[in-house]
C-alpha cells in the first residue's frame, strides 16, 4: 500500500514539473530547444509531416509541406536563417548595385552537391536559368522572372541582370542550384548542396534522407538519416509517437501538447502561417461585402483562441504577421476580437438578408486544429443568424476543388509566409494565380505595385499597411490568428530550431547522450 | 397486458432486451424535443468538466455537455439505424420474394449480384457508394441500405423456396389464387418469425456500421453529434479525459447489447 502511495506522489510530481517545463518552454519562445547534454553524431531521426508531396522537383514544388522537407536537401545561393535574414549559402558573398538592376554572386569555393561534383558557375547560371524560364519560355518561380540575363564573369562569379529594381527580390535567390543539365532528373533524383541528400521516396509513406558527408558548414549534420513519414491523421501520429515510431512531430494541437508533456518535450513559437476563415469573394451571397463584413464581426478570435490554440495564438485582421514588425499594421480594433452580434445582423439585414444566410464551410480534414476552429466558428455564426454547415473534405480534394477549383464557399485553412513581407499579399491581387478567394479590387492591386516597385524601406511599408488595411476594410477574407507552432520531440534530442518560415531544419538536430 | 407481461416474465433475454432498448428509444426520443444542455453551446469555463451531478457524463473539448450529446447521438444512431433496416428489409422482402417464389433466370441473376455484394466488407462499400455520391446523412442511409439488402434477400428468399411447394400454396394456386396474393397475403405472413430475427440482427449491423462510418468521418457531419464521431473526437484526450471517450463508446454497446438480446428474445419466443 505504501509503495503505492509513493509511485504515485512520484507520478504527481512528474506531472508538476512535466507541467512547469511546458509553460516556460512556451512563455519564453526560445528560438531552440534547450535540451541538456552533449550533442552526439549519427544514429536518425523520423519526423511525422501531415501531407505528402506535391513534387521532388524544388523549382515546381508549390506545397508548404514539402517545402519544409525539400530545405534539407536544396540550398540556393543564399538561404533563410532561424531570424528569419538571409545568409549566403552556396554563394560567399552577393552584392546588388546601386540601382538595383544587377545583382554579383561569388560563389563559395568548398561547395559540392550530393553527387560528389564541385559546384560551378555554370549550375548556377542553369539552376536560374530554369526556375526564371530564360531556359524554355516557363518561369517556374514566378518571382524570378524579372531575371534578364545570367552571365559567367569568371569560375566564381554570376551575374544576374533583373528587369526592374526590387527590395525584395534577394529573398527569391533562396531558389535550389541543382547541377547543370539535371532538369529532366529532378523529379526522380534529386540532387542538391543541402545538408542531407535524397535517399527514397514513397507515395503516401514518406521520404528518407541521408547525410551530405561533404557539407560545407563545419560539424553539420549531425544526423546520419532522418525519415519524414506522412501521418495524415493527428490521432495517428499521438499513437505514433506513443509508440516511438515517430521521434518529432511539429503540429501538436494545444490539447495534444497538454497529453504528452510528461514525456516529451514541448516547444512552442510563434509560426508563419495565417489563420483564416476564407471567403470566396466571387461566390453569392459573399460577393456582398457587407456580409463579408458580418461574418467578420460575428467571429469571435478570442474564443477560437480560447478553444482551439489554449490562448496562445495571436489574433490578426489581415495578411501579415505581427512578428514582421515593420510592415505590420494593427487592424483587430476594425472588428474587434470578440464578437460583436447586434453589429453583424445590422449589417446582414442591410445587405438584405434578414433572416439570415447559409454557408457552406470547407474544411481539410487532416488537419485537426482546422475542423475543431470550423465547430467553433459554426457555433459563433449562428447567434448572428448564420448558418454554417461543416464539409470536411481530404486534401487532394480541398487543393483541387477549394484550392485551385476555386469551387467552394468558405473554407478555413492557412497561408503560410516565407521571410519576405509581400508574400502574404501578393495572392490578394486580382489577377493572381493564388487568389482562390476571389478578392478584387483596383486600389489594392494599384497599391501593391507600388509597394514592389518602391525602393524606399519606409515608403514600402507605408503601401503595405494600406494594403493591409483595404484586405481588412474590404473583408476580403475573415482572418483569424497566427496559430502557435508546438512540436513534440524525445526527450534525448536537442538542437531544434524555430524558423520564421515553414520549413523543418534537421542538420541541427542531435541525439543527446 | 397481463399475458405481454407474463411472457417477459418468463423471457429473460426479451425482459433485459425491452429494458434497455426502452431506455435508450426514450432518451433518443426525448432528444428531439429536449436535452439537458444544448448539444453545440460551447463554454471555455466548462472544457473537460469530470463527470458530475451537473454534467452526468461530464463535458467535452469544448464545455459541450456529454450527455446531451450523447442523447442526441444516439437518436441520430437509432434513426439512421431504422431508415436504413426498413428499406434494406423492404427491398428484401420484394426482391427474396419474387426470385425465391419464380425462381429460374432472373433469381440466378440476382444472387449472383448479391453474392458480389457480400464479396465485398460491408464498411469498404459503403465507402464506395459515399464517395461516388458524396458524404452526408442521406448518402450514408442509401449507401448502407444497399449494403445491407443482400442479407435480406437471401433470408426472405430461402424462406420463400421451403413455403413455395407447401400444401397450402399448392391449394391455393390450384383454387385460382392470384400470384401476388399467394407471395403477400399467404406466404409472408409465415415467414416473419424468422425475418423478425434478422431484422434484429441487421439493426444491430446497422448501429455499429453507422458508428464505423461516423468514427471515420464520412457520414454524418459535425457540429451534428453521432456516437461514432464523438468516438473519434474523443481519441485525442483519451489520457486527459477518459469519460469523454467512455459516454459514446459504452452507449453503442449497450444499444448493440440491448438489440441483441431482444431479438435473442424474440427467437426464443418464437
Amino acid at each position: 500500500m505504501k509503495k503505492k502511495f509513493s509511485i504515485l506522489m512520484a507520478l504527481l510530481l512528474v506531472v508538476a514539473l512535466g507541467g512547469c517545463a511546458g509553460d516556460t518552454g512556451e512563455s519564453s519562445g526560445d528560438k531552440s530547444s534547450s535540451a541538456t547534454g552533449e550533442p552526439v553524431y549519427g544514429g536518425s531521426v523520423v519526423v511525422g509531416v501531415q501531407q505528402d508531396i506535391d513534387s521532388l522537383d524544388p523549382h515546381k514544388a508549390t506545397a508548404a509541406g514539402t517545402k519544409e522537407i525539400l530545405f534539407n536537401i536544396f540550398e540556393g545561393l543564399v538561404k533563410v536563417d532561424e531570424n528569419g535574414s538571409l545568409i549566403n549559402a552556396v554563394a560567399s558573398d552577393h552584392k546588388i548595385s546601386d540601382d538595383g538592376l544587377v545583382y554579383t554572386f561569388t560563389l563559395r569555393e568548398n561547395v559540392k552537391f550530393h553527387n560528389g561534383n564541385k559546384v560551378t558557375a555554370e549550375d548556377v547560371k542553369y539552376s536560374l536559368e530554369r526556375a526564371s524560364g530564360l531556359l524554355d519560355g516557363t518561369a517556374l518561380i514566378s518571382t524570378l522572372k524579372t531575371i534578364q540575363s545570367v552571365d559567367i564573369v569568371d569560375e566564381q562569379t554570376v551575374q544576374v541582370t533583373v528587369g526592374s529594381a526590387n527590395t525584395e527580390l534577394i529573398y527569391s535567390f533562396v531558389a535550389a542550384i541543382i547541377p547543370a543539365g539535371s532538369g529532366e532528373d529532378a523529379e526522380g533524383t534529386p540532387i542538391g548542396t543541402g545538408p542531407f541528400s535524397f535517399a527514397s521516396y514513397k507515395p503516401q509513406e514518406g521520404i528518407v534522407v541521408k547525410k551530405h558527408a561533404d557539407y560545407w558548414q563545419e560539424g553539420l549534420p549531425y544526423l546520419d538519416e532522418v525519415t519524414f513519414k506522412i501521418i495524415n491523421s493527428p490521432d495517428t501520429a499521438l499513437i505514433d509517437l506513443r509508440g516511438g515510431s515517430i521521434d518529432i512531430y511539429p503540429y501538436l494541437t494545444d490539447s495534444q501538447a497538454s497529453e504528452l508533456k510528461d514525456s516529451f518535450q514541448i516547444l512552442a513559437a510563434p509560426s508563419n502561417v495565417v489563420q483564416a476563415l476564407f471567403l470566396n469573394n466571387a461566390e453569392a451571397p459573399l460577393d456582398n461585402v457587407k456580409v463579408r463584413q458580418a461574418i467578420c464581426y460575428a467571429l469571435d478570435k478570442d474564443s477560437v483562441n480560447e478553444f482551439v490554440m489554449g490562448g496562445n495564438s495571436t489574433p490578426v485582421s489581415s495578411a501579415m504577421l505581427p512578428t514582421l514588425k515593420e510592415y505590420y499594421v494593427e487592424l483587430n480594433d476594425m472588428y474587434g476580437t470578440g464578437a460583436n452580434i447586434e453589429k453583424a445582423k445590422q449589417l446582414l439585414t442591410e445587405a438584405g438578408y434578414p433572416n439570415g444566410i447559409d454557408l457552406e464551410i470547407t474544411v481539410p480534414s487532416n488537419y485537426e486544429v482546422h475542423v475543431q476552429t470550423a465547430e467553433v466558428i459554426a457555433e459563433q455564426l449562428k447567434a448572428a443568424g448564420i448558418n454554417a454547415k461543416i464539409n470536411p473534405v481530404e486534401w487532394n480534394t480541398w487543393l483541387e476543388d477549394c484550392y485551385n477549383g476555386r469551387k467552394y464557399q468558405t473554407t478555413i485553412s492557412g497561408i503560410t509566409c516565407d521571410a519576405t513581407p509581400g508574400y502574404l499579399l501578393t495572392r490578394f491581387q486580382t489577377e493572381s494565380s493564388k487568389n482562390f478567394v476571389n478578392f478584387a479590387n483596383a486600389k489594392y492591386d494599384e497599391l501593391y505595385v507600388k509597394a514592389q516597385n518602391s525602393l524606399d524601406l519606409k515608403e514600402k511599408a507605408d503601401y503595405y499597411k494600406q494594403i493591409q488595411t483595404i484586405l481588412c476594410e474590404e473583408a476580403g477574407s475573415a482572418f483569424i490568428q497566427v496559430p502557435p507552432i508546438t512540436i513534440a520531440m524525445k526527450q534525448n534530442l536537442g538542437g531544434y530550431k524555430f524558423y520564421p518560415i515553414y520549413v523543418q531544419d534537421m542538420s541541427t538536430v542531435y541525439w543527446t547522450k | 397486458m397481463k399475458k405481454v407481461f407474463g411472457r417477459l416474465k418468463q423471457n429473460k433475454y426479451l425482459l433485459a432486451g425491452v429494458i434497455m432498448t426502452g431506455i435508450a428509444v426514450l432518451l433518443a426520443l426525448v432528444s428531439i424535443f429536449w436535452t439537458p444542455y444544448s448539444t453545440t453551446a460551447m463554454s471555455a469555463a466548462e472544457k473537460f468538466d469530470a463527470p458530475s451531478f451537473r454534467h452526468l457524463f461530464g463535458t467535452d473539448n469544448f464545455g459541450r455537455d456529454i450527455f446531451s450529446r450523447v442523447m442526441k447521438g444516439m437518436g441520430t444512431t437509432i434513426l439512421i439505424s431504422t431508415l436504413v433496416v426498413l428499406l434494406a428489409g423492404a427491398a428484401g422482402i420484394l426482391i427474396g420474394a419474387l426470385t425465391g417464389y419464380f425462381g429460374g433466370i432472373v433469381d440466378e441473376i440476382v444472387m449472383r449480384i448479391t453474392d458480389a455484394i457480400n464479396g465485398f466488407p460491408s464498411i469498404l462499400l459503403a465507402l464506395v457508394v459515399i464517395t461516388l455520391m458524396g458524404s452526408g446523412r442521406q448518402n450514408l442511409i442509401i449507401s448502407l441500405a444497399i449494403v445491407f439488402t443482400p442479407s435480406f434477400v437471401r433470408i426472405v428468399r430461402s424462406e420463400f423456396i421451403r413455403l413455395r411447394d407447401a400444401d397450402y400454396i399448392l391449394r391455393a394456386r390450384l383454387m385460382g389464387v392470384g400470384k401476388l396474393r399467394i407471395l403477400f397475403v399467404h406466404i409472408l405472413p409465415n415467414i416473419f418469425s424468422t425475418f423478425w430475427v434478422s431484422v434484429m440482427i441487421g439493426f444491430n449491423n446497422a448501429i455499429l456500421a453507422e458508428s464505423g462510418m461516423s468514427y471515420l468521418g464520412i457520414g454524418v457531419q459535425p457540429p451534428d453529434a453521432t456516437l461514432g464521431m464523438m468516438l473519434s473526437d474523443a481519441q485525442g484526450y483519451l489520457t486527459t479525459a477518459p469519460w469523454y471517450a467512455l459516454a459514446p463508446g459504452l452507449s453503442i454497446v449497450w444499444l448493440v447489447l440491448g438489440f441483441s438480446l431482444l431479438s435473442e428474445g424474440i427467437r426464443r419466443q418464437a
